[in-house]
C-alpha cells in the first residue's frame, strides 16, 4: 500500500524559506534550513523556531474526561491545574509504551492530550478501546497547526509580540487565547530541546500568517529557522528520550529512565499489574564515546565480549561538541564511569557511562 | 555549488587532482558536501593502504548518518590529511582545498569524469 505524504498548513513556507524538505513520520517537513550544527546553536544560544505541526492532538470532554486520563496515562493527573501541563508515558496491559504524551488541563471536565506523529493512530485506537464512561474524545490534529519557539531569547521574543504579561510564566503551564499578532493561539512554555521556549497552537488556517508574524518579529533576533535534524540532536543533547527509540511497545517507562512518572500508588492504570514488583533488568544510561567513532542506533554495546545492550540514539553533539549517545544496558553495567564497547560498523569502540542529560541550560 | 574545471569527477562525488601523470589528490565535491550537510566525522584511510577504484576506502559521518567515500582511482595511499580528523568541517567549508588523501602509482584515468560530465550529472 502506498503512503500518502502529507503537508502541515506551512509546507509552503518551508519551500518558499529553503527548507530541505524530507518524509517524517507521514508529513513532509524541513530537515534543515542552513544547516543541523548552525540551528542547534541558534536554539542553545539564540532563538529558533520549529513546525512542529504533524504532532497530534486529542481532545479529552466530559464529566469522565479525568477518570479517562487517569485509566490511560501512568503518571498521576488528580491534582493537575487549569492552565498547566504534564508529561505522562502510556502503557499498553504488558507494561511497555504505547506513545508518551503531554496533558494540557484546558478546563474544569477538558483536557488535551498532545502525541507523537507516528503514533497517533496507534494512540486514538487505543484511547478508544479504553474509554469508559461520560467522555466525548476527538483527534483534532488536522484541525490544528503547532510551532515551537524556543531558545533563551524565546521570551523576549514572543512577549514583543504578545506583551510580556499574557505569556506563561512558568515552566509546563499554558495560556489559551493569546493574541499573537491577530492569530489566537494557546501559548505553552514547553518545548523538546532542553532550552526554554513556548509551543503555540493556532487553527490550521492561520497557520502560514502566525508563521509570519514570528518570522518578521525575529528579524531583529536573527532568529533561524530550524528542522527537524537539530531538533534530534537537541533532544538527544538534553537526553529527552524519543518513542520509537529509547522507548517502545516492548519497553518498560522504568527501563528507560521514565520511573519518575509512573505512579504505582495510583491505585489503577493501564499497565499497573504488569509493572508491579517488576525489577527493571535494564536501564538507559548516557554514552561519551572514548575511542574514535560515533555511536549510531541500533549498534550493540558489550561489556567484555559480551552483549549488554544497544544503543538507542547517537549523534555527534554541537553543543557539547562530542560524539554521544543513549543505550539501552543491563542495569548491572550502567553505572557512570562504566567502561563499556560500542561495535561501531564491526569494530570495537571504547565507550563511557556518563550520568544524563549531556547538556542542561543555566537556571 | 562550484565546480572546478581543472579536477576530475566520479559518480559518487569524489575529486580528483593530477599533481603528475601517477600522483592524483582526492576529495568530496562541493555538491557532495552539500547534500551530506554539516560534517562531524572523518575515517581516513592509512598511508601505504593499497586502493582499488571504486571501492570503500573512507568514511564520513554527518549529524544524520554515515557515508561512505569511494576510491577515484587505484594506487597506494601516500599521505592523509590529518587536519580533516580535528576538523571535518573543513570539508563543508572549503570542499577543493580539504582533500582527503594523496594517492601514489595511479594507473589510468579510466572511469572519471571531466568538469562538463560532471556538471550534466549534478545540473
Amino acid at each position: 500500500m502506498e503512503e500518502t505524504i502529507l503537508k502541515t498548513p506551512l509546507y509552503q513556507k518551508h519551500v518558499l524559506h529553503g527548507g530541505r524538505m524530507v518524509p517524517f513520520a507521514g508529513y513532509w517537513l524541513p530537515v534543515q534550513y542552513e544547516g543541523v550544527v548552525a540551528e542547534h546553536m541558534a536554539v542553545r544560544t539564540n532563538v529558533g523556531l520549529f513546525d512542529v505541526s504533524h504532532m497530534g492532538e486529542v481532545r479529552f470532554a466530559g464529566p469522565d474526561a479525568l477518570k479517562n486520563i487517569q485509566n490511560l496515562l501512568c503518571n498521576d493527573y488528580a491534582n493537575l491545574a487549569v492552565g498547566r501541563v504534564r508529561y505522562s508515558p502510556m502503557l499498553n496491559e504488558r507494561g511497555g509504551v504505547v506513545d508518551d504524551v503531554l496533558v494540557y488541563r484546558l478546563g474544569q471536565e477538558e483536557y488535551l492530550m498532545v502525541v507523537n506523529a507516528a503514533n497517533r493512530h496507534k494512540d486514538v485506537r487505543h484511547i478508544l478501546a479504553n474509554a469508559a464512561g461520560d467522555v466525548a474524545v476527538e483527534d483534532i490534529s488536522d484541525s490544528l497547526c503547532q510551532l515551537a519557539l524556543q531558545g533563551p531569547r524565546a521570551e523576549e521574543l514572543l512577549g514583543g509580540v504578545t506583551g510580556p504579561q499574557c505569556l506563561p510564566a512558568r515552566y509546563y503551564s499554558f495560556v489559551d487565547g493569546v493574541d499573537v499578532g491577530g492569530v489566537r493561539c494557546l501559548v505553552s512554555r514547553t518545548g523538546y530541546t532542553g532550552e526554554d521556549g513556548f509551543e503555540l497552537y493556532a487553527q490550521a488556517r492561520e497557520g502560514e500568517k502566525l508563521f509570519d508574524v514570528l518570522v518578521e518579529a525575529g528579524r531583529p533576533f536573527g532568529m533561524s529557522l530550524c528542522g527537524l535534524g537539530c531538533r534530534d540532536t537537541l533532544r538527544l543533547e538534553a537526553a529527552m528520550p524519543l518513542y520509537g527509540h529509547e522507548m517502545d511497545d516492548a519497553v518498560s517507562p522504568l527501563e528507560t529512565g521514565l520511573g519518575a512518572y509512573v505512579k504505582m500508588d495510583k491505585p489503577a492504570f493501564i499497565g499497573r499489574e504488569a509493572l508491579a514488583g517488576a525489577a527493571p533488568q535494564r536501564t538507559r544510561v548516557g554514552l561519551r564515546m572514548v575511542g574514535r567513532g560515533i555511536a549510531r542506533e541500533g549498534f550493540p554495546v558489550s561489556l567484555d565480549g559480551r552483549g549488554v545492550g544497544h544503543v538507542t540514539s547517537g549523534t555527534h553533539c554541537p553543543f557539547v561538541g562530542a560524539p554521544v549517545a543513549m543505550a539501552l544496558v543491563e542495569t548491572a553495567c550502567a553505572q557512570p564511569g562504566q567502561t563499556l564497547e560500542v561495535e561501531v560498523r564491526g569494530k570495537p569502540v571504547e565507550a563511557q557511562v556518563v550520568p544524563l542529560p549531556f547538556y542542561s541550560r543555566k537556571k | 555549488m562550484e565546480i572546478r574545471s581543472d579536477l576530475f569527477y566520479t559518480k559518487s562525488h569524489e575529486w580528483v587532482r593530477f599533481e603528475d601523470e601517477t600522483t592524483a589528490v582526492v576529495g568530496l565535491t562541493d555538491y557532495a558536501q552539500g547534500e551530506l550537510g554539516d560534517l562531524v566525522f572523518v575515517n581516513l584511510p592509512q598511508v601505504g593502504d593499497a586502493l582499488v577504484a571504486g571501492e570503500v576506502m573512507a568514511d564520513v559521518e554527518s549529524v544524520k548518518a554515515v557515508s561512505d567515500v569511494y576510491a577515484p582511482v587505484s594506487g597506494t595511499v601516500a599521505a592523509v590529511n590529518e587536519e580533516l580528523l580535528d576538523s571535518p568541517q573543513r570539508i563543508n567549508e572549503a570542499p577543493y582545498d580539504a582533500w582527503l588523501c594523496r594517492v601514489e602509482g595511479v594507473e589510468g584515468r579510466e572511469g572519471l569524469l571531466d568538469s562538463e560530465a560532471y556538471r550534466a550529472l549534478v545540473g
